[in-house]
């Protein structure tokens, strides 16, 4: 990958980011797939992904906004929105990423919240957020769905599901990584 | 299958929407492609196969609706999704009427869509296994081609292996229909004689004279006609196996002529003076009770017990009732083959029925019924109708076995004059082979004018 080392996490939210929020998910970035984690500082902010009709963000065109101008030394982008994130097919994503591929996005939008639709405590919410970034970068790396409830790579499609699963790699999925990032070159 | 062994084909015009939709699948594991448009989805269906195929319905051009149609033909083990936002009760009766797995509407909760995808996969699975496990059963209940369950039949599998291996004579008794040239045929192939001919000559069918001359070949001259010298069965047999089928019908000259040829091992052709060594294991087989014909004066008891060194009785379905759904699945598959129908079994009705009638005719007679049946049938399911059974054969167990004969007389007089007395076509309407039929006209004393 040459001079390609950090993943970024980059903020495009409407509102500011909670305080200590990104710092949380680079730690345990850092922690779980072992590469430097670096916060990215932008202003700018995707244009035309928004959907009115819907009230939500195209998380494609997001992500495809997101991978128009990565930084040279970027291996890997997880942009992270508070908006309400969609895709044509279902009614919402948690997030999207490409499958082995450089970039992903995630929405805190839904991950505040509680099935009755009230606001979480910050930990609750921060550790949310965590297993989703963490969830999107595995698919970067070329990690698939698990089927071991527990492990961060398990399908969430609720966000019980979401609190169900640790924000760590199970030993399979941790193997299939190293493996992975030997076939594609992609190591650290 | 695994995920990743899953090909799932998203046909959608919408760029963004086939592409978050693979994208989506691709993190579950599948292995997904996409197609633009209904044309190029048909062509991907020609040249690959797919597990499912996630289609919109209102797409320019082909639609949703002709992809599925197209799908149902070229990849009918597929399983079609159609998606659409414009949802309508008409549409939606329309496409699952067509075939198709499931109409989803757009947008869906993400847990739907996980589910139904699981849901589809272990169905595939389950059906899958289903196949592999029918087709474990069919092995563990057939020899060679020779498909049954019954325990009869099994213990005729047993001797019938045992005696493939030996060099002796083999006496297959039983009814027409019954599968006596099939169960010869596996003998054969169990044999060591497997990559010799089998050769198969039925002698009620030629007259004695004939019957000669096509057993023993005859030499150029040998009679008016014979203008070149021709092989007979019995050299054209030579290191494989000749099946004498209907022995029972032989004229005693010739009955005489094969004791010689089975004792002395070897043969003179018609108007020959060379012998020639046999080298065929013989199998013969009837549906005449030979012990009658011995105590009839109308066969040689020497020769009967020359050629019953292994005797085989197939028994007749009517005995081995517990064979018929194993045999309606089996001439099923290979009628949807042939047809190109997905047929996709017999309604329990029709189950019902075939289980009650008597089968005059056999397995042979099942076989041509369900043909009809595959023609016949506009659904996946052949109902009693299609069948044309008589609807009278339903009340068995209640009549002795003089009963059981005029049953017979009586419906096979019913086919006759339904067929304007063709013998042919009433021959394959019964199921039965036409000189059986002339046999069972004369056996009866059945007249044109009985009605």
């Amino acid at each position: 990958m040459g001079s390609a080392s950090y993943v970024y996490l980059r903020w495009i939210g409407n509102k500011e980011p909670e305080e200590g929020m990104l710092e949380e998910v680079k730690d345990r970035t850092q922690s779980v797939f072992e590469v430097p984690a670096r916060i990215m500082d932008t202003n700018e902010r995707p244009a035309g992904a928004f959907d009115p009709a819907r009230g939500q963000y195209s998380s494609t065109k997001i992500l495809r906004w997101v991978l128009r101008d990565v930084p040279v030394d970027a291996r890997k982008v997880v942009a992270i929105t508070d908006g309400d994130l969609f895709i044509p097919v279902l009614t919402f994503v948690f997030g999207e990423a490409q499958l082995g591929g450089q970039g992903a996005v995630v929405s805190t939008a839904r991950l505040r919240l509680d099935l009755r639709g009230l606001p979480s405590p910050s930990p609750l919410f921060r550790a949310r957020l965590s297993k989703e970034c963490l969830h999107e970068l595995g698919h970067t790396f070329g990690l698939t769905h698990c089927g071991f409830s527990r492990c961060v790579m398990s399908r969430s499609n609720t966000v019980p599901d979401v609190d169900a699963k640790d924000w760590t790699l199970c030993q399979d999925c941790r193997k299939l990584l190293v493996e992975l990032q030997k076939r594609t070159g992609d190591e650290p | 299958m695994t995920k990743q062994k899953t090909r799932i084909l998203v046909v959608d015009d919408e760029e963004i929407v086939r592409e978050s939709l693979a994208a989506w699948l691709q993190e579950d594991g599948y292995r997904v492609e996409m197609a633009p448009g209904g044309e190029i989805a048909i062509e991907r269906m020609r040249s690959g196969q797919w597990a499912v195929l996630l289609v919109d319905l209102k797409m320019p051009g082909v639609d949703g609706l002709q992809v599925l149609e197209e799908a149902r033909k070229l990849q009918p083990d597929a399983s079609v999704i159609i998606m659409t936002a414009y949802a309508t009760v008409d549409t939606a009766v329309k496409a699952i009427k067509m075939g198709a797995y499931d109409y989803l509407v757009k947008p869906l909760r993400p847990e739907e869509l996980s589910s139904m995808m699981e849901r589809l996969i272990t169905q595939q699975d389950m059906m899958r296994e289903n196949i592999l496990l029918k087709r474990a059963l069919k092995q563990q209940y057939s020899f060679r081609d020779f498909l049954s369950k019954s325990d009869k039949v099994q213990a005729i599998f047993d001797v019938a292996k045992a005696a493939a291996g030996s060099a002796s004579t083999i006496l297959i008794l039983g009814e027409s229909g019954t599968g006596k040239e099939l169960l010869a045929r596996a003998i054969h192939e169990e044999s060591r004689r497997k990559s010799g001919p089998f050769v198969a000559v039925s002698c009620a069918a030629l007259t004695e004279t004939l019957l000669e001359s096509e057993l023993f070949g005859h030499e150029k001259g040998a009679f008016t006609g014979a203008a070149f010298r021709t092989k007979g069965k019995f050299e054209l047999a030579r290191g494989g196996t000749l099946f004498l089928d209907e022995i029972g019908d032989i004229s005693t000259k010739l009955q005489l002529d094969l004791l010689r040829v089975l004792e002395e091992r070897r043969f003179y052709r018609v108007g020959g003076t060379e012998p020639i060594d046999v080298d065929a294991r013989i199998i013969a087989a009837t549906n005449r009770d030979l012990r009658k014909a011995i105590d009839g004066g109308t066969f040689r008891e020497d020769l009967y017990y020359r050629i019953n060194v292994i005797a085989l009785t197939i028994p007749p379905l009517r005995e081995r009732k517990e064979d018929i759904p194993l045999l309606v699945e089996h001439f099923l598959e290979r009628l949807c083959i042939e047809t190109g129908k997905r047929l996709e079994g017999v309604s329990a009705e029709t189950m019902d029925l075939l289980m009650s009638y008597r089968w005059p005719g056999n397995v042979r007679e099942l076989k041509n019924i369900l043909e009809r049946g595959a023609v016949l049938v506009r659904g996946p399911i052949i109902e009693p109708a299609d069948l044309g059974l008589p609807l009278s054969e339903g009340d068995e167990g209640q009549e002795g076995a003089e009963s059981l004969r005029e049953m017979e007389r009586r419906h096979i007089l019913k086919v006759l004059n339904d067929h304007d007395w063709n013998i042919t076509r009433s021959a394959q309407a019964l199921g039965i082979d036409r000189v059986t039929l002339y046999h069972k006209v004369k056996k009866y004393n059945l007249k044109e004018e009985e009605c």
